[in-house]
């Protein structure tokens, strides 16, 4: 057994040193900064590491895809973020860009192309679904076998973008025991973060959307909500936290299930 | 002769009256802006065949789903009896469709079972509205009209279906008692026909007589007074699902006004259209009714009230002001009050009123997750979060009003690029201490 240290590799020092990588892994505002959900974008790299596959991070050259902005009516600052990348991606002639956040996913796959984007976006479940259908994945289910694990559909990859088979399909290969909520796939209900509620103090109501959501997931008795999504796991998290059901019931993303099946 | 005559009035009557109507609608529909260009027909037929003609949306709610494809179906197939009615009314012939033979048994047959099955599906609809609380038929813009209006529109239809019966079975008792030929297949009809063999023949011919001219009359009413109720639904569903935007629900439309400013700061050399000077300033976003495209338009009018939509709205269901239905009832409403004063005195008339906040709140506005569950329910392909997007772009572009969070991270992404009080330059401390185990 052998500990080795996984070095991201950033955009402008391969093209300096003209490489191509074949992917441009886009890490998102909440990927780089938010406490918890950095943890994600380091186990989808180690898996990337593991992979051995070809691609680079922009690092400090990545800035917002606009779609907070773009969300609260701000189309001007959308623009200015998208324009700015797209320049970007085609100094660099990107290819394909695969994201961890549904938002960026969306907003990239969608929306970049009305402005002369030409690339292809992939959500990091299409490519590790495809890698493990491909066998250069081979998941241990033994790993979670013993655990109950459901899965909360974020709108921007079910609803938005009809992505339900892919995180499904990985979960099954990591555990034998995957239980829906009631409301599920495209009836599956918001945790409460997208359209820039994430940002802002929710409007007056008898309830959070999160709790509503979180109290659906406690009633599958499952001790593992998966995500796929930064703002969801901000809200489902909060939402276990304000219910004191940390020792019942972890919330974890898909890409740190598979590195724990795969003991990296 | 007489009867031809009494007939050919009503019915130029009520041609009349609905193209009075149309052509008010489509003053209104002249006020509206572009939405998007209307191509890939092959696909729209698709979706027609589907999500209208197929139901497949509404099979989302299974039992209730079922009555009201029950109910569509049967509309489709008993308008083509409605369109034999009309000519016999004006020719003074009777069933003149029977050269038909054996389709036209089919037609007639199908007619009459869904005549019963529409009529048992429409007591159970107003069953529910009568007697049992649901909690999608309410809500703060479900106000008692909204209610009768439902009421009046599903009383006519059992109205309808009932006249149906009771003219199929007349015309079967009278060819009975004179050995007539009968036109087409009855199942239905003929199981019930019997009640009515101790009428005297005069009886049942003016009971067939007074079925007939209660069917059609009802159908000449009821044509008039959908463009007014919430069953407009009945005529502009399918035009809206032909209609339906086609792009993924995530997908936002391009504001390309914006572009072009954009385009003219970022890369001043690079832009060769440039505005002239003197163009008419377009309103970003949607404040009025004059700011909405031709499909929110078209939405509002196909909207039967159904509830679908706020029934799966987060915000909703967590107690907020927001409900997607609301939106689409307060544009409909907003046009009608607003449309002919536009119509008579140009789009830059103003009754100092507006869509925005007479009808529809900044509160309700913020408070859209953008889920699009919405619009993934809705039987019809309306689309809600289009229009409360459009609504924030007016809030925020042309009145810089936006909740304090907002503003925050519209501050944070123009000054260091990300939702976040971060720096650019930290945007690699997450990948500093990764390692992985290997064999």
């Amino acid at each position: 057994m052998n500990v080795i240290k996984v070095e991201v590799p950033v955009m402008a020092n391969l093209h300096a040193r003209g490489e191509h990588p074949e992917y441009l892994f886009w890490v998102g505002c909440a990927g780089a900064f938010d406490d918890r959900y950095q943890k994600v974008s380091q186990a989808f790299v180690k898996i990337l590491a593991f992979l051995g596959t070809s691609y680079a991070v922009l690092g400090r050259e990545e800035s917002c895809t606009g779609d907070p902005a773009r969300r609260a009516g701000n189309e001007m600052l959308y623009q200015m973020q998208a324009l700015q990348n797209i320049s970007l991606f085609q100094s660099y002639g990107i290819k394909k860009i695969i994201t961890i956040c549904p938002h960026c996913f969306n907003i990239f796959k969608n929306e970049y192309p009305d402005l002369g984007a030409d690339f292809e976006t992939i959500n990091y479940l299409q490519f590790l679904d495809q890698c493990i259908t491909e066998g250069k994945l081979q998941l241990d289910a033994r790993a979670l076998s013993d655990v109950c694990i459901t899965y909360h559909d974020p709108c921007y990859l079910g609803r938005a973008n009809d992505i339900y088979f892919e995180p499904r399909s990985i979960l099954k290969k990591l555990t034998g025991n995957l239980v829906e909520m009631e409301r599920n796939k495209s009836f599956a209900f918001c945790c409460g973060g997208g359209g820039t509620q994430m940002f802002k103090e929710a409007e007056k109501g008898d309830k959070e959307v999160y709790i509503e959501r979180t109290e659906e997931a406690l009633r599958t008795e499952a001790g593992i909500i998966a995500t796929a999504c930064p703002f969801c796991m901000t809200m489902i998290t909060d939402g276990i936290k304000s219910k004191n059901k940390e020792d019942e019931i972890k919330n974890f993303d898909i890409a740190e299930l598979i590195v724990k099946s795969l003991n990296l | 002769m007489v009867k031809q005559i009494v007939f050919a009035i009503t019915l130029i009557a009520t041609l009349g009256i609905f193209s009075f109507t149309i052509n008010r609608i489509i003053r209104f529909f002249k006020l509206t802006r572009p939405a998007f260009p209307v191509r890939d027909f092959g696909k729209r037929f698709q979706i027609t065949l589907e999500v209208a003609l197929g139901q497949t949306k509404i099979f989302r709610r299974p039992f209730t789903g079922l009555l009201h494809a029950l109910v569509f179906w049967g509309f489709c197939v008993i308008a083509v009896g409605s369109v034999e009615m009309i000519i016999d009314g004006l020719f003074g012939t009777e069933r003149v469709l029977k050269f038909l033979g054996p389709v036209y048994s089919l037609i007639i047959a199908s007619g009459d079972i869904f005549g019963l099955v529409v009529a048992i599906c429409i007591v159970i609809f107003l069953a529910r509205r009568l007697f049992f609380h649901i909690r999608r038929f309410e809500g703060i813009e479900m106000k008692s009209v909204s209610h009768m209006d439902a009421n009046i529109a599903l009383s006519m239809i059992l109205i309808l279906m009932i006249s149906l019966l009771g003219m199929n079975m007349a015309y079967l008792e009278s060819h009975a008692a004179s050995a007539g030929t009968v036109a087409g297949v009855y199942p239905v009809s003929t199981l019930f026909a019997g009640i009515l063999s101790g009428i005297p023949a005069g009886g049942v011919s003016v009971m067939y007589e007074a079925c007939w001219w209660v069917h059609i009359l009802m159908i000449f009413v009821f044509a008039n007074v959908l463009p007014y109720s919430k069953h407009f639904h009945v005529f502009m569903s399918i035009p809206n699902v032909f209609l339906s935007r086609l792009d993924a629900l995530g997908k936002l439309q391009n504001m390309d006004n914006i572009t072009l400013e954009v385009k003219m700061m970022l890369y001043p050399d690079a832009v060769t259209i440039i505005p002239p000077a003197d163009a008419a300033v377009e309103r970003f976003g949607i404040m009025d009714v004059e700011d909405i495209s031709w499909k929110n338009y078209l939405d509002s009018l196909a909207c039967t009230e159904c509830g679908r939509c706020t029934s799966v709205c987060p915000a909703n269901l967590t107690g907020k002001r927001l409900s997607p239905r609301k939106i689409i009832m307060d544009v409909r409403a907003r046009m009608k009050e607003k449309g002919p004063g536009l119509v008579k005195n140009g789009l830059t008339w103003s009754d100092k009123k507006s869509l925005l906040r007479d009808y529809i709140s900044e509160e309700e506005l913020w408070a859209c997750t953008t889920c699009n569950a919405c619009a993934r329910e809705c039987p019809i392909n309306i689309n809600h979060p289009s229009i409360i997007i459009d609504m924030r772009r007016y809030l925020v572009m042309e009145e810089a009003s936006a909740p304090s969070g907002i503003k925050w991270i519209f501050g944070n992404i123009e000054n260091n690029g990300a939702a976040w009080h971060f720096s650019a330059d930290d945007r690699m401390l997450w990948a500093r201490d990764i390692s992985i185990r290997t064999n």
